[in-house]
């Protein structure tokens, strides 16, 4: 906690995730927040603890045909298919407006093998501005290689090794919630070498039209998300913290301050905001102003104080 | 800034028809920033239930800050919305997406079937706006269509009070031509040089656009697509285009050249 300083009149709200030290523990979760220009009218970008942008490859990807995205019961379920620019036109025309924001930006990677995650780590490593990458290993979306990685313990902690070996900076495992045991996985990349984990990622769901009898998507499955998704996000947390000793960043159903702080008493440092950006795009910024309050209201030393604080039994 | 999410106030509630609602909102950011073709997204509770916001067209942009949207109930969140009252408030994001690309008002047709006459009346009032202020008033043509008289009527009505001109088509004949828009479109034989400007159901635009490549006419259409934030965001708003690939509603469009999209899907 030296490298980011604090004035006298604010709260303390730095928080660490590896060696990335951040001035805050809110980020935006992967494919919630476009690149972050999309939300510049809305959001002062330079505030937040980090940007994580939507998920990269190493080629583009078209994504999936529509209907993409569907309304369910205090949620959503998407199947865009990871469609994005790749790496190359990221570097190119996402990162000069990234980096110039002077915020910490974390990449999400996703690759078909471990070469390719190793090969797309590589290339953004050396990237001014990018401050960690997040492994996307549980996309469910993707029929080659997302489901494998992330729901196989070894297969997880392939990736994670693949990718600590082709970069310097940390490396956040993003996992799935789609497996019988989150810690056995959790506890596979820690050990192979990863400095935190987020999670959870969607979980695999479906809608169907009764009139029609067919499926809403037109991938017929889809990841759910939104705060229908928050007490599982939230046990998920908790279990993880239990078992591994690695920083965790808390993603699900987080649409306000109460929802982010109830996931760092869980266990985690750090936040993301994922589908309350498509409803309220000033939400990433309502989130921290409220957990500033909260902090400086209840006198904390600082939000770190927070952290793993939930009292049991 | 060029986009601004607002609790506005809900200054009137009409019931055009059976279903039909229009609202009438303060909303001068808003209103200020809008082009005729662009939408807002409306959000329909506080409570995360529906949680997602709704897109609207914008109907109408007034001078005095007056927003309006123009919409059947088709679900939940449009029945909820059309609850709203007087004196309420409701969440807007917007102005948002590329509108229409207006050219000679002389030289354009519009053509609105259904829930696609919301933009339609916004587009012929700045045209109609253009046109005054560059001298003689030049009135674009219209074509209005929907299921009977009842439904189109009183959305005739309102155009008529703007001076166009309107050419009506019912499917059940109860007002003007009895069948579709596109009949009446083709007896109008456009001069090149036209653009047409459509928004409807996608059968009646992609019957628009075929009519429109065959004659060598320019078509602009606004496409109405299921997505998640307005914003160019969640990438849910997909649209296939005629090369291959998909660009997005809400980002890239809603307003596209007809050419650009794929049709035969």
């Amino acid at each position: 906690m030296e490298s980011v300083k604090v004035r006298k009149d604010e709260v303390d709200l730095r928080v660490a995730i590896g060696s990335l030290e951040l001035q805050n523990p809110v980020m935006t979760a992967s494919g919630t927040f476009g690149y972050a220009r999309e939300f510049e009218d809305f959001v002062n970008l330079r505030r937040l603890g980090a940007i994580v942008v939507k998920g990269i490859s190493l080629a583009p990807r078209a994504g999936n045909p529509p209907p993409r995205v569907v309304e369910t019961a205090c949620g959503m379920l998407n199947a865009i298919g990871l469609e994005n620019v790749g790496v190359e036109r990221f570097i190119r025309e996402k990162m000069p407006y990234l980096s110039a924001l002077g915020v910490p930006v974390i990449v999400n990677i996703l690759g078909d093998s471990l070469a390719e995650y190793s090969q797309i780590a590589e290339r953004l490593a050396s990237v001014p501005g990018v401050g960690a990458l997040e492994v996307n290993i549980s996309c469910p979306n993707v029929k080659k290689g997302g489901v494998a990685f992330g729901t196989d313990p070894q297969m997880a902690a392939a990736v994670t090794a693949a990718v600590k070996q082709s970069c310097q900076v940390p490396v956040i495992v993003k996992l799935s919630p789609n497996v019988t045991d989150i810690t056995v996985v959790a506890k596979a990349v820690e050990e192979a070498g990863a400095d935190a984990v987020s999670l959870i990622n969607t979980l695999i769901g479906m809608a169907i039209d009764l009139g029609s009898r067919r499926p809403l998507l037109a991938n017929i499955i889809g990841g759910l998300s939104g705060p229908a998704i928050k007490p599982v996000a939230l046990r998920m947390v908790y279990q993880v913290a239990r078992a591994v000793t690695i920083p965790i960043i808390g993603i699900g159903g987080i649409a306000t301050a109460e929802d982010a702080m109830e996931f760092m008493l869980a266990g985690a440092s750090a936040v993301q905001v994922g589908t309350a950006n498509f409803v309220n795009p000033r939400a990433s910024e309502d989130v921290l102003e409220g957990i500033s309050a909260y902090v400086r209201q209840q006198k904390l030393e600082s939000v770190r104080d927070l952290i793993g604080a939930l009292r049991v039994g | 800034m060029s986009q601004f999410q607002k609790k506005v106030d809900v200054v009137r509630t009409e019931l055009v028809a059976r279903d039909v609602f229009r609202l009438t909102l303060m909303a001068p950011e808003i209103v200020a920033a809008a082009r005729p073709g662009q939408f807002v997204m409306v959000q329909i509770a506080e409570n995360k239930d529906p949680l997602l916001r709704r897109p609207f067209s914008i109907h109408q942009a007034s001078s005095e800050g007056l927003l309006q949207i123009l919409f059947k109930v088709v679900g939940r969140g449009t029945e909820l919305l059309a609850q709203c009252r007087v004196g309420e408030q409701v969440s807007l994001l917007g102005p948002l997406g590329h509108g229409f690309i207006m050219g000679d008002p002389g030289k354009a047709c519009l053509v609105g079937g259904g829930m696609g006459i919301a933009p339609m009346f916004f587009l012929a009032h700045r045209f109609i706006e253009q046109s005054s202020s560059a001298g003689p008033r030049v009135m674009p043509r219209v074509i209005l269509g929907a299921r009977n008289r009842e439904e189109l009527e009183p959305l005739v009505i309102d155009f008529q009070s703007l001076g166009v001109e309107v050419l009506a088509a019912t499917d059940d004949g109860s007002l003007g031509h009895h069948g579709l828009v596109t009949d009446v479109l083709k007896k109008l034989n456009l001069e090149p040089e036209s653009t047409v400007y459509t928004c409807g159901p996608r059968p009646m635009m992609a019957a628009i656009h075929h009519l429109c490549k065959k004659e060598n006419i320019a078509c602009q259409v606004s496409v109405e697509t299921t997505m998640a934030c307005g914003m160019g965001a969640c990438l849910g708003c997909a649209v296939p285009m005629k090369g291959g690939g998909y660009r997005h509603a809400c980002s890239d469009g809603p307003v596209f050249a007809s050419g650009e999209l794929l049709w035969s899907l």
